[in-house]
């Protein structure tokens, strides 16, 4: 059986492997009766409702034909893991660096995503977006956010 | 009808200084994402709802509000400059609108887009201050079978008008209502789904979502794109008055525009986006075959750049008058009431008449501002135009990163919210469209607990859906959507509407 529509198939199996494991999640908890419907009960109608339709996205892909089959095209890898490795590593460094040094990281990492790096463009947002955070979340809004390393007691 | 005494009190409050200020910040915030491409209303409000802890709820939604509509008079600009749309709502604006910049006419362009949102801003005012209180009265008599047949209908009218796929639709919004039931279940107390992580048994943030899916998620799309040059028409503008013609010309497409984008508002999954799209397929019916329309027609910009504000404007009304958000930006404000502890439904009107009316009246102004704001003083957003993208995607993560954190002062949600980028970016390559999943997750717990109750009171009888005429009549006209938009001829036609993009 020949893939008609790359994008539809993957989306269709994904929604029938979600729907699954949140039908198996559902059964965990008290369905109830229609009358008194419990935890699980709406849940399962749900996962199983979306299984469903993944199956006929799924069947589609597999017979409707499509242009081209519908590509899902070449995966932007590096903007990828550097957005969401600068997420996760803005996480990791506030509570413990604070504002003041966690900003500067953040901006020099999510710029490696761009096609053009120049260290000085880069510098001077790094610098500008620091301050203006600063006036912004701490001074303007004054939300409780750690300003400078906690080891230097701030 | 003491529509004159309402418009009085809700004005009386939009005048206050604090209110004022955060009208125009809203309004400035609003035009300046609509001018640069790539950031939109939904990725901005929800950044922006951390922040509004400290604030009133009054100013609070005035400010996400002025947000809203004020991007679709920046988006024109974006769309009439340099043809890149600053907001899908200006997509079609692009297509006459840069080729009257390119004859040197982006003056007259510009003024047909910002005298029209302004006539449609105030229209649509006058549409919300008019038909809420009714549809209020309406709301009252709702039980829980009619609110969830009512959701039910919502949901599917949003997906029915406004997106590609309709089966992948349809599976986005039961995953967006799947990952709602990540909580403590109410009524038992069971936490669910939640691997006895702590955290996730209050359930995902649905700013987390939101700011994953459509903050980063985005940047990383538009990342993945290969840079393109823009050709920027900055020095011709000038001669901001349109000639007489232009007038004639563009005034009933304006009176058009608004009056289709002020009915395609209110519908479930309308707003500013289908709203432009439709007045522009009118407009080209109207201008026929000959003619310069697609190559610089006024009326090409005139029509839909009326209709998305239009459209903006009345979308407000079955989220104050229901509590049922019509499309994502909705949905956020929903979010952003519960925030300040409002919960959002026809009781808002009478519980909090100054927030509501407040809110009706600030549009008014608002539109007034942004005709200041996008007109004389449009010389400031087109430098902005000028600055690049490299410099603006740190920014932006920065800020989701910090809005993200403040929300609970922990770093759970900046974890999760790097999930649902990834997740957000597997949506955009799959083609499934994010917003649905969205209007599913802010609904989910509403819908479950309508159903709940609604079996509960019928003791299990399914058919009390059926039985309710109003209920019955809601779930009828959502079967009715879905059928018609299967028939062959407007299947085609929808297809077609949506290549067009």
């Amino acid at each position: 059986m020949k893939i008609k529509s790359q994008r539809d198939f993957w989306s269709g199996l994904m929604f029938v492997v979600v729907g699954v494991v949140f039908a198996v999640g559902a059964t965990n908890y008290s369905m109830g009766s229609s009358a008194r419907p419990g935890p699980g009960y709406f849940p399962l109608i749900l996962s199983v409702l979306m299984a469903i339709l993944g199956g006929f996205v799924l069947f589609k892909s597999l017979t409707i034909e499509t242009e081209g089959g519908d590509p899902i095209g070449a995966i932007a890898w590096r903007p990828l893991l550097v957005i969401v490795a600068s997420i996760a590593v803005f996480g990791l460094a506030l509570p413990r660096l604070g504002l003041a040094i966690t900003v500067p990281i953040l901006i020099v990492m999510t710029s490696l995503a761009g096609d053009e790096f120049k260290w000085k463009g880069v510098l001077v947002t790094a610098v500008v977006l620091t301050v203006g955070s600063w006036a912004i979340f701490v001074l303007g809004l004054k939300l409780v956010i750690p300003m400078w390393p906690s080891f230097l007691g701030g | 009808m003491d529509l004159l005494g309402n418009l009085a009190l809700g004005f009386g409050v939009a005048f206050t200084f604090t209110n004022l200020a955060y009208a125009f910040a809203g309004c400035v915030l609003g035009t300046l994402i609509g001018v640069l491409p790539g950031l939109g209303p939904v990725a901005t409000i929800a950044m922006l709802l951390p922040s509004i802890y400290s604030l009133d709820a009054t100013p609070a939604l005035i400010m996400l509000a002025g947000i809203y509509y004020g991007a679709q008079y920046g988006g024109s600009t974006t769309a009439i400059l340099i043809n890149v749309p600053g907001e899908s709502s200006s997509v079609v604006t692009a297509i006459d609108g840069y080729q009257m910049a390119r004859q040197g006419r982006a003056g007259a362009a510009l003024a047909a887009a910002g005298l029209g949102s302004f006539f449609a801003g105030c229209v649509g005012t006058v549409i919300i201050a008019a038909f809420a209180p009714p549809l209020t009265e309406l709301a009252f008599k709702f039980g829980p079978q009619e609110y969830f047949s009512l959701m039910v209908l919502g949901l599917i009218g949003a997906v029915v008008l406004a997106s590609g796929s309709l089966l992948k639709a349809i599976a986005m919004i039961i995953l967006g209502l799947l990952l709602a039931q990540i909580n403590t279940d109410v009524i038992s107390g069971t936490a669910r789904y939640s691997f006895d992580v702590p955290e996730l048994t209050d359930g995902i943030g649905f700013v987390v979502i939101a700011m994953g899916v459509f903050g980063f998620g985005e940047i990383i799309a538009n990342l993945g794109m290969p840079s393109e040059h823009r050709e920027v028409f900055t020095k011709s503008v000038k001669g901001l008055w349109p000639t007489k013609q232009d007038f004639q010309e563009a005034w009933p497409a304006v009176v058009r525009g608004t009056a289709l984008g002020s009915l395609l508002g209110v519908l479930p999954g309308g707003g500013a986006l289908l709203a432009s799209f439709a007045a522009y397929t009118v407009e080209k019916k109207v201008a026929g075959g000959k003619g310069r329309f697609g190559k610089g027609d006024i009326r090409g910009v005139a029509g839909p750049e009326s209709a998305n504000n239009a459209g903006a404007q009345t979308s407000f009304i079955p989220m104050l008058t229901l509590g049922i958000p019509p499309n994502a930006v909705m949905a956020l404000m929903v979010g952003a009431m519960t925030i300040k502890g409002i919960q959002p439904g026809p009781q808002v009107m009478t519980s909090n008449p100054q927030l509501f009316w407040g809110l009706i009246a600030s549009m008014w102004v608002g539109n007034a501002m942004l005709v200041i704001l996008n007109l004389p003083l449009i010389g400031i957003w087109i430098k902005l135009l000028t600055v690049p993208y490299r410099f603006l995607f740190p920014a932006i993560t920065l800020f989701c990163c910090i809005g993200v954190y403040t929300l609970n002062n922990n770093t759970f949600d900046v974890y999760m919210t790097a999930v649902f980028a990834v997740v957000g970016y597997v949506f955009y390559k799959l083609s499934c469209e994010a917003a649905p999943l969205l209007l599913g997750f802010i609904l989910g717990p509403m819908m479950e607990e309508n159903l709940r109750r609604a079996l509960l009171l019928s003791r299990g009888d399914w058919s009390t859906f059926l039985v309710r005429p109003l209920s019955a009549g809601l779930l009828i006209a959502a079967a009715l959507m879905i059928v018609i938009v299967l028939l062959p001829s407007i299947k085609n036609k929808r297809e077609e509407a949506f290549q067009e993009e």
